[in-house]
């Protein structure tokens, strides 16, 4: 009975020392931005290898997702007769939804983890003190650039999932199975809302999804016991943590958007 | 060409990518085209009940959008709501005497104000109004309606003697 509460505690204890140590990382991430603002080539290096090389995986999910959207809302549109709602079917649950969700696990799982494991190894090979020994901040040099790159990414990552995800969609229900194109487009045009689904749903949605991943996924490299066993335990978390955080987030953000 | 040169462009067509999907979800997706700043004439209509219309709900003659609504209020003194409707300006020829009902698109459709055309030679300008108005239907009273209908139908007038 003690020691469960003595467990408890302990546990509570070390995640709110966490959630400090992290809220001062940002901080001190924040402030080594003007710093960054010198040298934009640092983060372009960085944006090369969080944005350009997920793009496969995006787009390629973004596709299938689509695709599976367009079968499934046919299969339960087609008992009303109301196919020719397939478009916005598709558009509104990709734009609100699914495609800032799922790009950013993805991304958390693609980008994320590479993120966490790069910062820790650098740790564990003590790169990092050896910069600090040359005067050089790490916060500037290492960190930042890859915060940056990250949100940057973000929603350019999510805007092509979700514009790929409607083609997709289109491709499946107008090519394969019938629904009439121009019911498709104009259905999707009179609901979908520049305001509330696309800028809100997508660009806000994934601004912020990305600020969370690439936040986590920074400080638990940074935060990293620098061993093999502790790098591969910042990875996971890294890829948990960020699951979770960005689909709690993302109840709050609808809530906040659509809740009355 | 340099390894960064390559990644710079690398990173480019990316970024020209995502824009390109931006671009593509605000002109082939959403409804951007009606955000222009809005040119119509304004006209307004009062009804007794407006059911769930809503702002932003087309305004339609003969099947044919040529407007929306872009005002909901309630008259305090008649208790009637007044709908503004915004009527785009090359749809300029509409009748002073034209009404306008509340209608549903489909059985589970949304609500939209539907006009039709009067006959008279003289024809609607900003800040005009449309006399002749039908309320939406609300189901519940409608049902009502047959309920006190069948009562009052089973039950034959009393006989005058």
């Amino acid at each position: 009975m003690i020691d469960g509460l003595r467990r408890l505690g302990r546990s509570t204890l070390f995640w709110l020392n966490r959630l400090g140590r992290a809220t001062l990382f940002l901080l001190r991430l924040l402030s080594a931005l003007p710093t960054l603002a010198k040298r934009p080539g640092l983060a372009i290096r960085q944006l090369y290898s969080v944005g350009v090389l997920s793009l496969p995986i995006i787009a390629m999910s973004g596709l299938f997702v689509g695709m599976v959207l367009g079968l499934q809302g046919y299969a339960n549109l087609v008992d009303f007769g109301a196919t020719s709602s397939l478009g916005r079917v598709v558009a509104l649950s990709l734009a609100r939804e699914l495609g800032p969700v799922l790009a950013a696990l993805l991304y958390a799982a693609r980008a994320g983890s590479a993120l966490t494991a790069e910062i820790g190894l650098m740790k564990a090979t003590e790169q990092l003190s050896a910069m600090q020994m040359m005067a050089v901040d790490p916060f500037a040099r290492v960190y930042a650039p890859r915060f940056v790159a990250g949100i940057i990414a973000m929603p350019l990552l999510a805007g092509i999932f979700t514009a790929v995800g409607i083609l997709g969609g289109y491709f499946v229900a107008v090519q394969q199975l019938g629904v009439d194109s121009g019911a498709f487009w104009s259905q999707m045009q009179s609901t979908v809302k520049l305001f509330d689904d696309v800028i809100n749903g997508v660009v806000i949605n994934s601004v912020v999804f990305g600020w969370v991943a690439n936040w986590i996924a920074v400080f638990e490299g940074y935060d990293a016991i620098p061993t093999s066993e502790g790098i591969s335990l910042a990875t996971t978390r890294t890829v948990v943590n960020t699951s979770l955080v960005v689909l709690a987030v993302d109840f709050v953000l609808t809530a906040l958007f659509f809740g009355v | 060409m340099g390894a960064f040169k390559k990644m710079e462009l690398a990173v480019g067509v990316f970024v020209a990518l995502g824009l390109a999907a931006f671009f593509m979800l605000a002109m082939k997706v959403s409804n951007i085209a009606e955000l222009g700043e809005d040119k119509g004439y304004k006209v307004t209509a009062r009804f007794e009940n407006i059911g769930g219309l809503k702002v932003r709900a087309p305004v339609t003659l003969a099947g044919v959008r040529i407007g929306r609504v872009v005002g909901i209020g309630l008259d305090t003194h008649t208790y009637e709501a007044v709908v503004t409707l915004s009527i785009e300006p090359r749809y300029d020829r509409l009748p002073t005497d034209s009404s306008a009902s509340i209608l549903t698109s489909g059985v589970l459709g949304e609500q939209y104000v539907g006009l039709e055309p009067g006959g008279m030679d003289e024809y609607l300008k900003n800040g005009g109004a449309l006399k002749l108005t039908q309320s939406a239907l609300v189901l519940e009273k409608l049902i009502g309606h047959m309920l006190t209908n069948a009562v009052s139908g089973d039950n034959p007038p009393a006989k005058t003697p």
